[in-house]
């Protein structure tokens, strides 16, 4: 098993990258972050899909391609469905005898935005999952529909303005809240589910290690903050997801076998979710005297979810 | 006869299925980019210089137009942390053998991301405008911020 060493970010840094500039993502975007992370965290050959998302539109406009490796663009759902494929012929070709190479390490990833993971592409994804392929799902969670001008998706939180949730005199923006997708993942027995960030690089490139190594369906949650639709100045990408996992609106976690939780980063100082909402301007109508409450319900549930996850970790069942 | 999907005859485009007449289980039309000419086997220990991209990898194209504001590096206060390595989003710094050596202004797209995660006291990456030349820029480098003590 080759992988490239993570000890620290000088050795990390000697890996050679195989996701190419010039791709068209929006200058400051998380996905290309996450991309480059999962890329450079492995020495192995992957074989990698998407699903129609912001990542497949802008990294493979013709007539140029920007991975370094074997890339399949896919329907709005099926980034699952094709790698769970290429992962079965990938198998049977070697049971029979029929590949060039059989001895060169292969992984197999999806990759897809939340709009595909959450919504279009979740009975595809539960399907794979649930067949037990060899391959690692990563979800780029931007919380809405990134590519086609910021429409609500399911994973967007409570309170968000988005184009198809428009926060005005009579709403707050979105009013219901977000699938817990990682306890959903856990849920079918998964042998490696996590929630990952781009801001703790370690953890994220470990998590990825994690998931390659691991034998049967691994799925990965990843922040990806959006310039465009959270409305957030490009440079501060990293900084708005500071905020977000030392507000605990994204907790950094793990579950292996469906079961067995791990806290993988704990905030030394944890800042209000006001600190977090505030840097963005999708939820700048909350801090208005009659959207207040909101705030309220937001801390009220991030403080919730927080407890369960420790008490969760501590149990160890 | 079919001069297939695209009608282009560039360089290294496969059409797969173009003329032929096929069954419900094959696939019909699509195209296939190589990343590479010849032989691709061994990328992940290449540099990217030692690489040989084809044309249609987007290492060949430039988004440099992209941008009004850029970084300046600094070599002098730089300490290798690598910080900007890790979260540049579009593969622009060039970092070999755990040394930082510069940004890529092919393919940077000034989002400044590197300078907000840079460590160093001053910061040895700064935006300056697009027209800023980088010598001139380098020699009005700011100076060290002392810390006011609380």
């Amino acid at each position: 098993m080759a992988i490239t060493s993570i000890k620290n970010l000088k050795e990390f840094s000697t890996a050679n990258d195989r996701f190419e500039g010039s791709h068209l993502l929006c200058p400051g975007c998380a996905h290309s972050m996450i991309v480059r992370e999962l890329m450079n965290a492995t020495d192995d050959n992957l074989v990698i899909a998407s699903n129609t998302g912001c990542l497949e539109v802008s990294t493979a406009v013709y007539p140029y391609t920007s991975w370094d490796t074997s890339w399949i663009h896919i329907g709005f759902e099926n980034a699952a469905t094709a790698a769970a494929c290429a992962e079965s012929m990938f198998k049977a070709r070697k049971r029979k005898g029929t590949l060039p190479n059989p001895d060169a390490p292969v992984k197999f990833v999806a990759f897809g935005g939340d709009g595909s993971t959450y919504d279009i592409g979740f009975q595809w994804l539960s399907g794979a999952m649930e067949r037990g392929h060899d391959f690692t799902y990563i979800c780029l969670d931007n919380e809405n529909y990134a590519n086609t001008g910021g429409q609500r998706s399911s994973a967007t939180p409570v309170g968000a303005h988005t184009s198809t949730a428009q926060a005005g005199t009579h709403s707050y923006g979105k009013t219901q809240r977000k699938k817990d997708i990682v306890s959903i993942m856990a849920a079918h027995g998964a042998p490696y589910v996590a929630q990952l960030a781009p801001n703790k690089w370690k953890s994220m490139a470990k998590g990825f290690q994690k998931a390659l190594e691991t034998e049967g369906p691994c799925f990965i949650n990843t922040v990806s903050a959006c310039t465009t639709e959270w409305k957030f100045d490009p440079k501060d990408t990293i900084n708005v997801t500071d905020l977000a996992t030392d507000s605990l609106m994204f907790p950094i976690y793990e579950i292996i076998n469906g079961h067995e939780l791990n806290i993988l980063y704990r905030p030394k100082n944890v800042i209000p979710v006001e600190d977090y909402l505030g840097a963005q301007g999708r939820y700048k109508h909350l801090f208005k005297p009659e959207y207040r409450h909101v705030i309220d319900m937001i801390q009220k549930e991030v403080d919730e979810k927080w407890e369960l996850l420790q008490r969760r970790e501590e149990a160890r069942v | 006869m079919s001069t297939g999907v695209l009608g282009t005859e560039k360089r290294g485009i496969r059409e797969l299925g173009a003329e032929e007449k096929v069954g419900w289980d094959e696939v019909t039309r699509g195209v296939v980019l190589d990343s590479f000419e010849g032989d691709a086997t061994d990328i992940v220990h290449k540099k990217a210089e030692e690489r040989n991209y084809s044309d249609f990898n987007s290492y060949t194209a430039t988004v440099a137009s992209w941008r009004i504001i850029k970084p300046v590096y600094n070599r002098d206060i730089c300490i290798d942390c690598q910080n900007c390595w890790v979260w540049c989003p579009d593969t622009s710094i060039i970092s070999r053998d755990k040394q930082m050596l510069g940004i890529d202004y092919d393919h940077c797209k000034g989002c400044g991301v590197c300078v907000e995660v840079c460590p160093t006291n001053p910061k040895s990456l700064l935006m300056y405008s697009e027209a800023t030349d980088n010598d001139e820029a380098l020699a009005g480098w700011p100076q060290k911020e002392k810390k006011e003590k609380k």
